[in-house]
């Protein structure tokens, strides 16, 4: 009896326990409500179900995530720029590869406006990292500059217009590559995710950027470098919006400047926050913040799959909302400290007793 | 002493922030009233003012250049175009900055339907005509604007149904079960509105029509081709896909062939707006039909300020001539096509 209960204890005071549970709320929900939810099948030479369409759809938000989650950590504030800069990334790839006009000629090679776009969107990281880690600006309103005027930056660019790329090979990063079952997407988001952990768990990083977070000025004394560090974290969420708009663009076969991305930024930030972590700074995980998207985006899926109407769908997916982070929050969560520490205090009398 | 010191840094970087937002601005401006350095007489020009509601689609941009090559010098205008970016806000200080500059004539694409009484108002106070086009507004004065240029969208929606019972009949499937999914607009605006009743109303006449399921694809290709995919994970046997408009149409096109699924064979697409790309996908056979939403307003709006001009009376509603474009003619329809 006491080991099952010390057995519940460790599992619910692990870090990932609630972000999963939450996950798993929703599949369960679905699995009720929609029976071959988790059907997976082979169709036309991919594979092809709901639970691909989650994690392909939630791609995106992934990589947004991990991004936004050592922002989060490093700094305390968000980065609210990342859907309009993921926009500014879009147009400046579609631009230089056609230029004004939508067509199927290419004028440079494809992997060099990638990487332009990618380029474009670390740089507006570059500027936002400036602004919040040189001139102490709050990170609300040091990314919100580039919030309003990302867009208008990338439709500058498009002039206005829809730029559509015809050519069946810009379609393979955001759809198929040929002769491969799995939507490229996942693979980016994957490699994203992987690098990044690698990145923070091989070098101290993770450790310089949990210790920022905790208290800058403290770890200014002990000798790390907190600008560098907080203006590095927002210089990748840059590069991370930059990958995000390859794969939305892609997707489409088209950059739209004005709707690209649009209102993505709340869906990441929301990701962080379901994935567990304080919005506060400090400690992060990036597994967490992963689960998060993963989430979002499965209750987007499973409420279409639900068939609810269209104008209920922001309803339930908020209900569904406050409940995850009221769940999390500290009042609720210390609360089911105390709880545990109740019973943790009552097994030990009986013990005593015995 | 600190505390001055963060303040005024806010202050500045707020003040870089709207340089930004201006300069952004002042880009789309040149773009379309370039010229105004070079025109010496604006006296005798009829200076018009365009909110326009943004860039959001092939058929608001279609929308814009009808305007810009309507109200030129040469004609006689001058135009003064501002693009809300889709913000009401925005809407709402062009509209006061063109009131300032005292125009002629203020045009409006609303981007909402509520919210205009109090500048209306102004303008009316001002007494500057306002013309309202595309979207209609909600106001409890009926005097705060002078008349309203646009598409009527539910006779969109009969002609889709009308132009889908006929095709079925062609193909000998009128007594068939057809079974219909719609992807709808952005909830709540006009086009959704009038598009989903007008055809919710004439399923009526059909019985043999089933309505499967119906969702919102926000007019974006990305949310169209999201939603799509669903519907065909739920539902086996598709026969229709209403898109209310081309852009969701084209989203629901790549959706549907990633299925291994033939679109406008095994299930036929439905569109709303018919701008060009959707010629393009009518002749590369992957869309069926695509009901006109003419966004040529200009000329319209000219012909009302011209009647204006000499104090003629106008009338309160008025509305665009559409078509309704099959596949078969789009071949040698889309070069007339302007948008």
């Amino acid at each position: 009896m006491n080991k099952i209960k010390h057995i519940w204890m460790k599992i619910t005071g692990f870090s990932l326990f609630f972000p999963l549970l939450c996950l798993a709320v929703v599949l369960v929900i679905n699995l009720i409500r929609t029976p071959d939810f988790f059907r997976i099948s082979m169709n036309n030479g991919v594979l092809y179900g709901y639970v691909i369409d989650i994690l392909n759809r939630s791609s995106e938000l992934i990589i947004l995530a991990t991004g936004m989650t050592l922002v989060v950590a490093a700094s305390g504030g968000t980065d609210i720029s990342v859907g309009a800069v993921s926009a500014v990334a879009g147009a400046v790839c579609i631009y230089s590869l056609i230029g004004g006009a939508s067509s199927d000629v290419y004028r440079i090679p494809y992997v060099l406006a990638l990487v332009l776009g990618i380029l474009a969107g670390t740089a507006c990281g570059v500027f936002n990292g400036f602004l919040v880690a040189k001139l102490h600006i709050q990170p609300m309103v040091a990314t919100l500059i580039l919030f309003t005027a990302g867009r208008g930056i990338a439709q500058v660019l498009t002039q206005g217009f829809i730029l559509y790329v015809r050519k069946e090979s810009f379609k393979y990063l955001g759809n198929f590559l040929p002769g491969i079952p799995v939507p490229t997407p996942i693979f980016i988001a994957a490699l994203v995710v992987i690098l990044t952990i690698l990145l923070l768990k091989r070098t101290s990083l993770g450790l310089y950027i949990q210790s920022v977070g905790v208290n800058r000025i403290a770890s200014r004394l002990v000798g790390l470098n907190s600008s560098l560090i907080i203006f590095l974290v927002y210089v990748f969420s840059g590069f991370c919006a930059g990958i995000a708009g390859m794969i939305i663009t892609s997707r489409v076969y088209s950059i739209d400047a004005n709707n690209a991305g649009l209102n993505i930024e709340l869906d990441a930030i929301l990701a962080v926050a379901i994935g567990g972590n304080s919005l506060g700074g400090g400690k992060f995980t990036l597994i967490g913040s992963v689960i998060g998207a993963i989430t979002i985006q499965a209750l987007t899926t499973s409420l279409y799959a639900m068939k609810v109407t269209a104008d209920q769908l922001p309803v339930y997916k908020a209900i569904v909302v406050v409940i995850i982070v009221a769940i999390q929050s500290p009042v609720v969560k210390r609360w089911m400290k105390a709880v545990r520490h109740k019973n943790a205090l009552s097994g030990n009398r009986k013990k005593v007793k015995a | 002493m600190k505390r001055m010191k963060q303040l005024l840094v806010l202050l500045l970087i707020l003040a870089l922030g709207l340089t930004f937002i201006g300069c952004g601005k002042k880009d789309t401006n040149t773009q379309t009233s370039g010229k105004d350095a070079s025109s010496k007489d604006e006296g005798d020009l009829i200076v018009v003012g365009f909110s326009q509601v943004g860039a959001e689609s092939d058929w608001r941009t279609a929308n814009t250049k009808s305007f810009q090559s309507t109200f030129t010098e040469e004609a006689g205008y001058k135009l003064l175009f501002d693009d809300a970016q889709q913000k009401q806000e925005n809407q709402i200080k062009a509209i006061r900055n063109f009131i300032q500059q005292d125009v002629d004539y203020i045009v409006i694409a609303p981007v909402v339907e509520t919210g205009w009484e109090t500048v209306l108002g102004e303008a009316k106070e001002a007494g500057i005509p306002v013309i309202i086009v595309d979207r209609m507004i909600n106001v409890s004065d009926d005097s705060l604007f002078t008349c309203w240029v646009g598409s009527n969208f539910k006779q969109e929606g009969y002609d889709a149904a009308d132009w889908l019972a006929e095709y079925l009949e062609k193909q000998g499937r009128s007594e068939e079960t057809i079974n219909i999914v719609t992807l709808q607009g952005t909830i709540g605006s006009s086009a959704q509105i009038g598009r989903t009743e007008g055809f919710a109303e004439k399923m009526k006449e059909h019985p043999n029509w089933v309505m499967l399921d119906r969702q919102t694809g926000e007019f974006t290709q990305s949310k169209g081709q999201e939603v799509m995919e669903s519907f065909l994970k739920s539902y086996d046997d598709i026969d229709v896909v209403i898109a209310e408009n081309d852009n969701m149409a084209f989203g629901a096109i790549d959706a549907i062939k990633a299925a291994g699924k033939v679109p406008g064979k095994d299930i036929i697409i439905v569109s709303f707006d018919a701008v060009k790309a959707a010629f393009e996908a009518m002749i590369a056979g992957d869309m069926n039909v695509s009901v006109e939403c003419n966004p040529l307003h200009g000329p319209r709006v000219a012909e009302i300020i011209q009647k204006l001009e000499k104090g003629e009376q106008v009338e309160k509603l008025q509305y665009v001539e559409e078509g309704v474009y099959p596949a078969e003619t789009a071949a040698e329809l889309i070069n007339t096509r302007e948008y």
